[in-house]
């Protein structure tokens, strides 16, 4: 009576194995993602932290006696938010102009095979080669031709340059992915090809747009050279290049106050992926190809 | 239909948004100006607080005595400078007024971007700046930067251990020799509770950058590693002098246990912690160390500024420094005005209220005897004492320097500190394969 059959034994071991293992991949994905929060966990924790407390040999993961001090001091010293408003400025702008661009010129490339877009991908990719060093002294000489120096649209331009090659590669593939089968329907029931871009495709592209523009805006937001060397003005000066001013010679640095001036500029990337990650998700899903 | 419209409504509001972001940004960075008034740009590299604060306070006092020459305060960074000058020397847009450090000026001096200052600088600054450090700022005849600020090596030392242990505390006069330091390491390293583990270490030697403090302590033995013949060729020797510290380091680390093995990775910051936990009982740093020590240093912990140990002889405390430089850039269109602004800022009073901003020396002779840096609090008094041994450093004006230090003598001093390479490989590298590098420079 209390005989329990092979059939019965079979589902329950399936089932423990089957929970051992969800559970080890649950312990991964934490194990991951601590990880991957460390070094922001411990930013927060850095900036609540008084002088004393940085300089201590057995340092905690919870302040001993938070304060907002650091804050005060980094707001007292250096401009931020009138950088970090250059930065929004600077980076929104060119990653809002870099997907536009990008977005059509990574359609034609796909959809109309020719010589051109083939040399068009092949020059995408060289491009790409060029470390920044070697650009910067020629491009400086064009900027100030231009009258750009020391001015935003002009480190806007620059970024829309330095961001097109990888966004035109990205958006290749999710265009790529489009079937060409949902074109070629929209055309039988009599859509024009700009109705069908409009209809079809973008909003298909929709995840791929949302992941490029999340690029270009974080590369442009953190990029830091190409703004030190072309922006004379403090005035102008953005977010990635105010937070040197916390740091000295040989290694010295005002670390509470640079720590709490890091953790503000965090902020802007976080807020746009945490607002834009169900866009991109429901992109894909609105994406998805009926029958 | 009407969701097309919205569609192409929503579209119309993107680009509409670029636009305005694009005009927006354009509007941000118009240029003032245009009224006949002379506008100078500052490149300060100041970057503590209080540092900070002192050099915008000076550049309102100019600017409101001088309606007519008018100067904007513009912040760079240590790290970066280089970089940020070379582009803006090569593109001529480079700021009029350039803060530095001396050994950063030499290939800007010859490359012929900065202004020869002989003739535009008045001559009580001059007189009032010792011969010595006009020499870490003349190249060719030509001086290309106002030295003036400067920092020496100094021992940061736990006062409390220094009590314990019954050494004589040094001062200026009555300095350690380099084997009474010896010895001393030797009383202060404890192993306080008997597990055969060292508990406290009688000094903590930072040696992330090795080259520099290398370099300019050899001075105090009678090295300098950089030797020039008289037609003004360098070349790198290490003998017996110019080795004599960089063996008492290996010596202490690798057979004597006095310094811990771990530090010589680490900044003079990241050496911090331990030295307020007792870990180390003195650390060799530069002297505006003394502003992260006395910020972050726990209530109640008491720590003294001691000379570094001298070699031996009148010239014993000697060692050589790199000062904190102002020059102009040879493209400015105001020499004059740029000079003369540089003048302001280095006059004696200034010259104070820069240096205890930044926790450093002046160079004026004027400025070392105000009252505010004589003083025994904060160490500041051993400092000013030790100022008269200062020397330009020996690496000051040798072409080829910069890669010598990142190719060849950065890897190689860490590779003999950590003990992993003897005295000979050291020297073979720093010569040998140093002077081929030299070489390249200086045909």
């Amino acid at each position: 009576m209390s005989a329990v059959t092979p059939a019965t034994r079979r589902p329950r071991g399936r089932t423990l194995r089957a929970a051992a293992g969800r559970t080890g991949q649950y312990a991964a994905l934490l194990c991951y993602l601590a990880f991957l929060a460390f070094p922001l966990l411990w930013l927060i924790s850095t900036s609540f932290k008084s002088p004393q407390e940085l300089g201590s040999i057995d340092p905690t993961w919870i302040p001993r006696e938070p304060s907002f001090d650091n804050y005060r001091a980094a707001f007292d010293a250096q401009p931020l938010l009138r950088s970090a408003l250059n930065s929004l400025l600077v980076a929104g702008s060119a990653a809002l102009i870099a997907v536009a661009i990008a977005v059509p010129a990574a359609y034609v490339m796909v959809r109309n095979r020719s010589r051109v877009t083939r040399a068009g991908t092949g020059w995408v990719l060289i491009s790409q080669m060029f470390p920044f060093v070697l650009i910067i002294i020629p491009l400086f000489l064009v900027l100030r031709n231009l009258h750009l120096i020391d001015s935003l649209p002009g480190l806007v331009m620059v970024y829309v340059v330095w961001n097109l090659p990888f966004s035109l590669w990205m958006l290749r593939g999710f265009v790529k992915a489009v079937p060409l089968s949902l074109e070629e329907a929209a055309a039988v029931d009599g859509a024009s090809r700009l109705r069908t871009l409009g209809s079809v495709v973008l909003p298909l592209l929709v995840p791929g747009v949302v992941a490029t523009l999340m690029f270009s805006f974080v590369t442009a937001w953190n990029e830091f050279f190409f703004a030190l060397v072309l922006l004379k003005s403090p005035e102008n000066q953005t977010m990635s290049v105010i937070l040197t001013h916390f740091i000295g010679a040989e290694g010295a640095a005002d670390l509470g106050p640079l720590a709490a001036a890091a953790v503000l500029a965090t902020l802007p990337s976080l807020l746009l992926f945490s607002l834009l990650q169900r866009r991109l998700a429901g992109g894909m899903i609105a994406g998805a190809v009926k029958g | 239909m009407r969701a097309t419209r919205n569609r192409l409504r929503s579209r119309a509001a993107a680009c509409a948004a670029v636009l305005s972001l694009v005009t927006l940004a354009a509007c941000g960075s118009g240029d003032g100006g245009g009224d006949g008034t002379v506008t100078l740009d500052y490149l300060s590299l100041a970057w503590q607080q209080e540092s900070v604060e002192a050099n915008q306070a000076l550049v309102d006092e100019w600017n409101a005595a001088n309606p007519d020459v008018q100067v904007r305060y513009v912040q760079g960074s240590w790290d970066n400078v280089h970089d940020q000058l070379l582009t803006s020397f090569m593109g001529g847009e480079a700021p009029d007024i350039i803060h530095n450090d001396a050994s950063d000026l030499t290939d800007f001096a010859y490359g012929g971007y900065l202004a020869d200052l002989t003739d535009l600088l008045p001559d009580a600054l001059r007189a009032d700046i010792p011969e010595e450090s006009w020499g870490t700022t003349t190249f060719d005849g030509g001086i290309y930067g106002v030295p003036f600020l400067q920092e020496p090596r100094v021992l940061i030392a736990n006062t409390q251990l220094l009590e314990a242990s019954g050494v004589r505390v040094p001062t200026a006069e009555d300095p350690w020799t380099w084997d009474e330091f010896e010895d001393v390491t030797r009383t202060l390293t404890q192993d306080g509770d008997g597990d055969g583990r060292t508990d406290t270490y009688g000094v903590a030697w930072s040696m992330r950058e090795p080259v520099s403090q290398s370099v300019n302590l050899s001075l105090s033995t009678g090295g300098r590693i950089f030797h020039s013949d008289d037609d003004g060729k360098n070349e790198i020797r290490f003998g017996a002098d110019d080795s004599a510290v960089a063996e008492l380091i290996n010596r202490q680390v690798n057979e004597e246990g006095t310094a811990p093995s771990s530090s010589l990775g680490m900044s003079g910051s990241d050496t911090l912690p331990g030295f307020f936990a007792g870990r180390y009982a003195m650390l060799p740093l530069n002297f505006s160390f003394r502003q992260q020590v006395s910020q972050q240093a726990p209530d109640g912990f008491d720590w003294t500024v001691l000379p570094m140990p001298s070699g031996g002889g009148p010239e014993g405390l000697v060692q050589g420094v790199a000062p904190q430089t102002l020059s102009v850039a040879e493209d400015s269109d105001h020499q004059q005005a740029a000079a003369d602004f540089i003048a302001f800022l280095t006059q004696a009073d200034h010259a104070v209220e820069l240096a205890q901003g930044d926790w450093m020396l002046p160079t004026s002779r004027t400025a070392l005897t105000d009252p505010s840096l004589t003083t025994d609090e904060l160490g500041w008094s051993t400092g000013v004492a030790v100022a008269q041994y200062l020397r330009p450093s020996p690496v000051l004006g040798v072409r080829g320097y910069p890669e010598w230090k990142d190719k060849i003598a950065t890897p190689a001093f860490q590779r003999y500190y950590d003990g992993g390479s003897g005295l000979g490989d050291l020297r073979e590298q720093l010569t040998d394969d140093g002077n081929r590098i030299l070489d390249r420079y200086q045909r």
